[in-house]
């Protein structure tokens, strides 16, 4: 099968300052793909590429068939698009700019259905001016998905939404994956990545730094941690056998006859991962 | 064409919910010209072959108007769209630009038509001005208002933010709307700044309503001003088709 977007060896520089270095990956229909980065990682560089927005400087980049600097209006009636920052025409209400986007498509979806999944029914008559930061969110996202595209741009979607809508999004993202909709997000939630994301991969300073499903990142990059308390103090032991060391350790407890207070064995969560990742010093 | 015409009832409707907008480019012209009408709407110039006041500050209050509304105002409100990012999102759907380009002039074109219109009843209203050749009249209106709508266009690509958006038009079109006799006669001006406002298209714009609606020409009279004006138009569409940016300024 044929990815939905694929991307190699793509840079792009601002005057001096490279802001991607060759990245690859691609993305496969009804994928959910997580992008990951610390603030100037290049997630909106390279999302805006594939929006057809900016100019590669070298790289192939395919997006749905074509390349989404010189694809056409057609092309453009099936990608739907959440930019970072918001913007709306602040006279409309929400009813209103979504029927206003709806007309530019050929297959629009019913705008009362949007606002359901956005769950903006009781602010329907409301300017956008006068919607909160948080609703202003959900009605950009409403905006993305109001033609029905097949595949959805979301550059950091869930910014300033409530937990309550953030797990609504989530469940809209879900349900878009399930119609077979490719997604394609940024964001800085990790347990958003943990409950959407199929795959995910990890910018840092314009390169790739891991990429793969969220297991494969947790399971594979750092060492488990045994943790229990002697003497009112912890004592942490790092390994990659968790197994055999937790084997000889509680083994020699039971044989003193002690009990080993507060005894844990931590797997590293994803934010542990990202933050070492992240952090370190590049080799 | 579906795609426009939607395209159109909405930027109709947004021009109407836009306030500041309408009383800025819309209201404004006609306020001024009930003021300075009052002033002096009932002398007569004698410079300007002792025609009526009111006669002919209504077509220099139309071409105010046009130029206030097919200029300042487009690029304001373009200049203002564009970096509250709402081109840029405009961009990402199947819409395309000429369609959203054309609705957004046609709108402004509509709207200047009905100031044209409440101008001219005031004017009759109030002042008991009388104007020659609506037809030739209607036609100098419109194509003034059209090259003021291209160069409107042409402008934002000038201006690199909202804030500064409103000062730079301001400090343009008022300054060349009073150079070129908008407000009265510019008979008495030293001649640097008549030599100023004939670089300029207004003064050919309102001359030519002058002639049609006052002195009693029609608009095939004076192909001379009509060429200057498109000429503007022309250069105006030229720039904007080259350089007109949907993106805002950091994107
Ligand atoms: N238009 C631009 N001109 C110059 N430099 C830019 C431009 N856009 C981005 N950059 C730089 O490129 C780098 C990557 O920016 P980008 O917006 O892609 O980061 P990001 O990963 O989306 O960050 P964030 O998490 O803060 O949104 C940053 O260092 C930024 O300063
Ligand atoms: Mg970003």
């Amino acid at each position: 099968m044929t990815p939905v977007i694929s991307v190699r060896g793509l840079t792009k520089s601002y005057g001096d300052f490279e802001a991607l270095k060759g990245i690859d990956f691609e993305l496969c229909a009804g994928e959910v793909f997580g992008l990951l980065g610390p603030n100037g990682a290049g997630k909106t560089t390279t999302i805006e590429i594939l929006e057809g927005y900016r100019r590669r400087d070298a790289g192939e980049v395919e997006v749905l068939g074509a390349d989404p600097a010189t694809a056409g209006l057609d092309w453009r009636g099936r990608i739907g698009v959440v930019l970072q920052s918001s913007a709306m025409y602040e006279n409309l209400t929400v009813a209103e700019q979504l029927a206003q986007f709806a007309g530019y498509y050929e297959h629009p979806r019913p705008v009362d259905e949007v606002i359901g999944l956005i769950g903006l029914e009781e602010k329907r008559d409301t300017r956008a001016r006068r919607l909160s930061g948080g609703q202003r969110r959900r009605l950009d996202l409403g905006l993305a998905l109001v033609g029905d595209p097949e595949l959805i741009f979301l550059d950091e979607p869930t910014t300033g939404f409530d937990p309550g809508a953030r797990r609504r999004a989530w469940e809209t993202i879900r349900s878009l994956s399930g119609l077979g909709k490719t997604i394609l997000l940024t964001t800085h939630y990790l347990d958003e990545v943990e409950q959407l994301a199929d795959r995910v991969a990890v910018l840092r300073e314009g390169r790739i730094v891991a990429s793969g499903t969220v297991q494969e990142l947790v399971g594979g990059a750092l060492a488990t941690e045994i943790r229990y308390r002697r003497n009112g103090e912890f004592v942490v032991l790092e390994t990659d056998e968790p197994t055999r060391v937790l084997h000889e350790l509680t083994t020699a407890a039971i044989e003193r006859g002690e009990e080993l207070d507060g005894l844990e064995v931590r797997r590293p969560s994803l934010e542990e991962v990202y933050l070492s990742l992240t952090q370190a010093e590049p080799e | 064409m579906r795609l426009f015409r939607h395209e159109l009832r909405s930027q109709l409707r947004l021009y109407g919910r836009s306030r500041e907008l309408a009383f800025f480019t819309f209201a404004l012209p006609l306020i001024m010209f009930f003021l300075l009408g009052s002033v002096y709407g009932n002398d007569r110039i004698k410079a300007e072959g002792n025609v009526r006041a009111a006669d002919y500050l209504l077509a220099g209050m139309l071409g105010y108007g046009a130029i206030a509304t097919g200029f300042a105002g487009l690029s304001i409100m373009l200049v203002i769209r564009r970096e509250s990012g709402i081109l840029k999102r405009v961009r990402a759907t199947p819409l395309p630009a000429w369609a959203y380009v054309v609705a957004l002039l046609c709108t402004t074109l509509i709207a200047f038509a009905l100031e044209a219109v409440c101008m001219s009843a005031i004017g009759r209203i109030f002042f008991h001005t009388h104007v020659h050749n609506l037809f030739s009249l209607a036609l100098a209106l419109l194509l003034g208002a059209a090259a003021f709508t291209t160069l409107g266009l042409a402008l934002t690509v000038l201006i690199k933010s909202a804030e500064g958006s409103s000062a730079v038009v301001n400090a343009i079109y008022l300054p060349v709307s009073f150079l070129s006799g908008a407000f009265f006669s510019p008979h008495s001006f030293p001649a640097a700044l008549k030599a100023i406002a004939n670089a300029l298209p207004l003064v050919y714009v309102i001359r030519l309503v002058r002639d049609i609606a006052v002195h009693n020409q029609q608009i095939w009279d004076r192909p001379g001003d009509v060429a200057v004006i498109a000429a503007w138009g022309l250069a105006g569409a030229i720039i904007a088709a080259r350089r007109f940016r949907w993106e805002p300024q950091e994107g």
